[in-house]
């Protein structure tokens, strides 16, 4: 047997813990997918909401019926000329009523309404000087309000942003657990290993041999169970709706493309925690074994 | 190779013994008596630093005991062979893969042939593949010595290596020792066996050092 055939070897292979940290790691990799994929929906929600709002704007134009038409060719002829706007364009009757479907219903007459004249605005990225041509507009077309959508996409980014920061410390939180019960059950293996490691210090063997030997044993243990779970975690998303399939929160619930490959970095990940705590486990342990 | 200079040890109940100074030389054999619980195994696990004295110092293999690190001490112990009374295995090792231990856990190759031929003398050919809580008293002890020499080393301790040995397979054994001796191993084997201690003294020149009334001493030259 050579030195690395008897690091693996002479930990014992039976004992309470030996399914303990496997358990534990497939449990904490299962749910360490969903909060994976919380994450990234919630990153991809916000990218998806930020890009759907922002570089557009609409201009509201509330006037007497009979100024209607004068006020909507000056707000569209200040709208053309100002730099920082790409496109100013009047929105139709139709897409007027698309908008109010959702809450009136459809066959809305429109006609009967004292509606809005609503106007279309896309922004180069720098935007205009809204501030100057909110002033510009309520000077030439007093019924008109420019609105930059501010007010919408704020909210809407601030909560996809907090989803991805409770999503980020739930999988922290998973990680921390993981790494603990790593330490608890590299502590239990050490403790009902005593005499593994008296007769290890009988013959010579050094901390750091002694120490990878467990090392080892619960880094393997807990890799497999990562594996494990986040093989289950996988699968257990393929049943979610599909996120291409729409844009809100529940159907945007998964991964992606190469997002698929994100579960397959947990047990990487899993390993690494483990060997780190594990490790300073057995050697802090160790120090205090004569 | 092992120097006690005032060395004393107590275990919190007064002392075990004290002021010890005495000289292990390289080549030298020794053997270590006295009545139970007089200190012959605490004096054999200061000799390799399981236990620290209470007072004095013990110099192993030209370093100060207490002023070595783990470290230190783990590399010191890879040139030194260990007998245990209790005879601690890895239990779910076998017995040959147990004996090669002090090699392998060192890096050092482990050649098949020695370690057959060691079994073979110490009478283990048959059980090279079982399981140390298989073996009886004796072979558990037989399996302990091929351990503490298989790699050659500079000192050998061994507490009551023959307890529980039948008087051929003892005599077998300490032969064993005594070949080591010869090649320059330092031997201190504590024992109650006065047989072997004559045994032996009939081989080479041994001296007997005996624990009794919380000093050591060495022990009159006509045992």
């Amino acid at each position: 047997m050579n030195r690395n055939q008897v690091s693996r070897l002479v930990v014992p292979r039976s004992g309470r813990g030996v399914w303990l940290v496997s358990l534990s790691a497939a449990a904490m990799a299962f749910l360490a997918v969903f909060a994976l994929a919380l994450s990234v929906s919630a990153a991809r929600l916000a990218q998806n909401w930020q890009a759907a709002l922002s570089q557009t704007a609409t201009v509201r134009i509330s006037a007497p019926p009979e100024e209607m038409v004068e006020q909507t060719a000056i707000v569209l002829d200040v709208l053309r000329t100002t730099p920082g706007i790409t496109d100013a364009r009047e929105m139709t009757d139709d897409e007027q009523a698309g908008l109010l479907e959702a809450w009136l219903g459809p066959d809305l007459p429109l006609d009967a309404l004292p509606l809005p004249r609503l106007i279309d605005v896309t922004e180069t990225t720098d935007g205009p000087d809204r501030q100057g041509l909110r002033l510009r507009l309520s000077a030439e077309a007093p019924g008109a309000v420019y609105d930059d959508h501010t007010r919408w996409r704020r909210p809407l980014a601030d909560g996809a942003a907090r989803l991805r920061q409770l999503a980020n410390l739930s999988l922290m939180l998973i990680g921390s657990v993981m790494a603990v019960i790593v330490m608890l059950a590299s502590s239990a293996s050490l403790a009902s290993n005593a005499q593994v490691i008296r007769v290890l210090r009988l013959v010579g063997a050094q901390d750091r041999f002694i120490a990878q030997a467990f090392v080892r044993r619960m880094t393997l243990r807990a890799t497999l169970g990562a594996a494990a779970g986040s093989a289950l975690g996988a699968i257990a998303m393929l049943f979610l709706p599909d996120p291409a399939m729409g844009s809100d929160t529940l159907s945007g619930m998964g991964f992606q493309g190469a997002g698929w490959l994100l579960p397959a970095t947990l047990p990487v990940i899993t390993a690494l925690l483990a060997w780190a705590s594990a490790k300073a486990t057995a050697l802090g342990v160790l120090k205090g074994v004569t | 190779m092992i120097a006690f200079q005032n060395v004393a040890h107590d275990y919190g109940g007064g002392a075990l013994f004290s002021n010890a100074t005495l000289s292990l030389e390289k080549g030298s054999f020794h053997f270590l008596t006295g009545p139970s619980g007089a200190g012959k195994s605490t004096f054999l696990k200061l000799c390799y630093g399981e236990l620290l004295p209470t007072s004095g110092s013990v110099n192993l293999l030209g370093q100060d005991i207490t002023a070595m690190s783990r470290d230190d001490l783990a590399r010191t112990r890879q040139r030194i062979g260990i007998v245990h009374q209790d005879c601690q295995f890895l239990d779910h090792l076998s017995v040959a893969q147990n004996v090669a231990l002090p090699l392998s856990v060192t890096g050092r190759a482990v050649s098949d042939d020695n370690l057959t031929d060691l079994l073979a003398w110490v009478g283990l050919a048959g059980q090279t593949r079982a399981l140390p809580p298989t073996l009886s008293g004796g072979e558990r002890q037989r399996t302990a010595l091929a351990r503490a020499i298989i790699a050659s080393p500079e000192v050998l301790l061994a507490d009551e290596p023959t307890g529980n040995l039948d008087w051929d397979m003892s005599q077998r054994l300490v032969s064993l020792m005594i070949e080591l001796n010869r090649m320059g191993t330092a031997v201190l084997i504590a024992t109650h066996d006065m047989n072997l201690i004559r045994f032996v003294k009939t081989q080479v020149s041994a001296r007997v050092l005996r624990i009794a009334r919380g000093e050591v001493q060495t022990a009159g030259a006509d045992l």
